[in-house]
């Protein structure tokens, strides 16, 4: 494949915020995106909010994968909210791990695009951030040629 | 998106200028994808280019050269400078996919706003990877960021023209790596101002120096003397050397952008050149034993072409 603005691989964020170290599943993650012929920044675990703001505009991703096995995902609505005080409306954010039923809702609620529990297959994964991708990208052009 | 509006890339152009790290990240796309949106921002951002002072790293996986880099960005940081950085990855062969890891060396960082870190992958780029790093540079450039550290591997041959379009070249080594460091001595001789044996808290480091200048001995005199540095990026030793040697060596490699980027226009324009000519040879040409005089080919090719540029 030859870049063009048009058609370039989709550039996707995996990374861990909060406590936990575990980083076996985003690990996975990212070989299956950079398998599927995507490109995968991948951080260490614990990350700073703030920080993942700043890989994602340094970056320029399409999508942010945040991995969450125990209690992570109680502040990825945090995260959600300093992309938009930042001004990064676009991208999309999934999450992927142990996530409790009943605690699905309010992520999807705060602006969550996906939730993947960890019997997601490869093919579930890369379709749905190929097509959150896309997504992205129309809602950014669509946000840059009106600005 | 098949071309973005004339003034899309106009504002973008004005907010990468104005230092907005939003409209840097979004820029550096547009000029890693080419074709003509990427070149059109090029040339609205060309004013603002020149400035910055590019240093490139170059040298076999493992070295540790994201360490070093990373070493470097803390004594830039130190200093009060802002420092930007253009991490060249190299791609799975198998799917074209990457995983971008550099910046994880360099994580310390990613709070720092004087700090602005951008991971490339090696393959896929319109023109060549060292063709898009370079344009990225410069975009980084005219984004005021005046200081550039290049990452590359130094496997291929793009990533030693990457080097040869920085205004320094640093070459990194390490004890212990063996084939990989045969096949970029060849390259060292050629393009190292700095070069740098990291790893020196390991005992073979003395051993892999001694070579390493015995090789340099051998090269053309007049290029200026080779610093051979003995760095351990993760214990912080030595980096302050490097440093130095960055400085030491800036008023006489600066501006050497510009001069190889002209060879390297040249070298580029060269080739496609090259290309035209042979696509177009007469059947007799290319023919073994054909018989037809070469120089009157040549002739009739430098009389076409001259008919064709009208002079
Ligand atoms: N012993 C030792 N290991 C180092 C040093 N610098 C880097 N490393 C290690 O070498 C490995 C590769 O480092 P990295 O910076 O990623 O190398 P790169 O592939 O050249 O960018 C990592 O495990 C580093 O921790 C050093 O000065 N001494
Ligand atoms: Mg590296």
């Amino acid at each position: 494949m030859t870049y063009s603005p048009a058609n370039y691989p989709e550039r996707v964020l995996v990374t861990k915020i909060g406590f936990d170290g575990h980083d076996r599943g985003s690990r996975v993650v990212a070989a299956y995106l950079r398998d599927a012929g995507m490109e995968v920044i991948y951080t260490p675990p614990w990350q700073d909010i703030r920080a993942v703001v700043n890989l994602a505009i340094q970056e320029d991703v399409d999508v942010i994968g945040v991995s969450s096995l125990a209690t992570d995902h109680l502040i990825i609505p945090d995260l959600l909210a300093e992309l938009r005080a930042a001004d990064v409306t676009h991208v999309r954010v999934i999450v992927g791990g142990i996530i409790p039923q009943n605690e699905r809702p309010d992520l999807l609620q705060a602006g969550v695009s996906a939730i993947f529990n960890p019997g997601a297959t490869s093919e579930e994964i890369v379709a749905s951030v190929r097509a959150l991708a896309a997504e992205a990208r129309a809602v950014r052009d669509t946000e840059e040629e009106a600005m | 998106m098949d071309s973005a509006a004339p003034a899309r890339l106009s504002r973008l152009a004005e907010a990468v200028a104005a230092g907005d790290p939003r409209a840097l990240g979004r820029a550096l796309t547009f000029v890693e994808t080419g074709s003509d949106d990427g070149r059109a921002l090029l040339s609205a951002l060309r004013p603002g280019v020149g400035s910055a002072y590019i240093i490139g790293f170059t040298g076999p996986p493992g070295a540790g050269k994201s360490t070093l880099v990373d070493a470097l960005i803390h004594a830039f940081r130190a200093e009060g400078q802002r420092v930007a950085v253009l991490a060249v990855d190299p791609v799975s062969p198998v799917s074209g996919g990457a995983v971008l890891g550099d910046r994880t060396r360099m994580g310390a960082h990613s709070l720092d706003d004087g700090v602005f870190i951008r991971s490339v992958s090696a393959r896929g780029h319109l023109g060549g990877l060292s063709t898009a790093a370079h344009d990225m540079a410069d975009v980084m450039d005219a984004a005021g960021w005046p200081v550039i550290l290049i990452e590359t591997v130094g496997a291929g041959q793009s990533e030693t023209e990457i080097a040869r379009v920085a205004d320094l070249s640093v070459v990194v080594c390490a004890p212990g790596l063996g084939d990989e460091l045969q096949a970029i001595k060849a390259g060292i001789l050629e393009i190292a101002d700095v070069l740098v044996v990291n790893k020196a808290d390991r005992a073979d480091a003395d051993q892999t120096a001694k070579q390493l200048e015995g090789m340099l001995s051998l090269r053309a005199a007049g290029r200026g003397e080779v610093p051979v540095l003995k760095v351990s990026a993760t214990l912080g030793h030595g980096v302050d050397a490097v440093r130095e040697a960055i400085s030491n060596r800036r008023a006489e490699t600066k501006g050497r952008r510009s001069e190889k980027r002209r060879a390297h226009v040249a070298s580029i324009a060269a080739q496609a050149l090259a290309a035209r000519i042979f696509a177009g040879l007469p059947e007799e040409a290319v023919t073994e034993g054909g018989g037809a005089d070469l120089n009157d080919i040549v002739q009739q090719v430098l009389g076409t072409m001259r008919k064709e540029s009208g002079t």
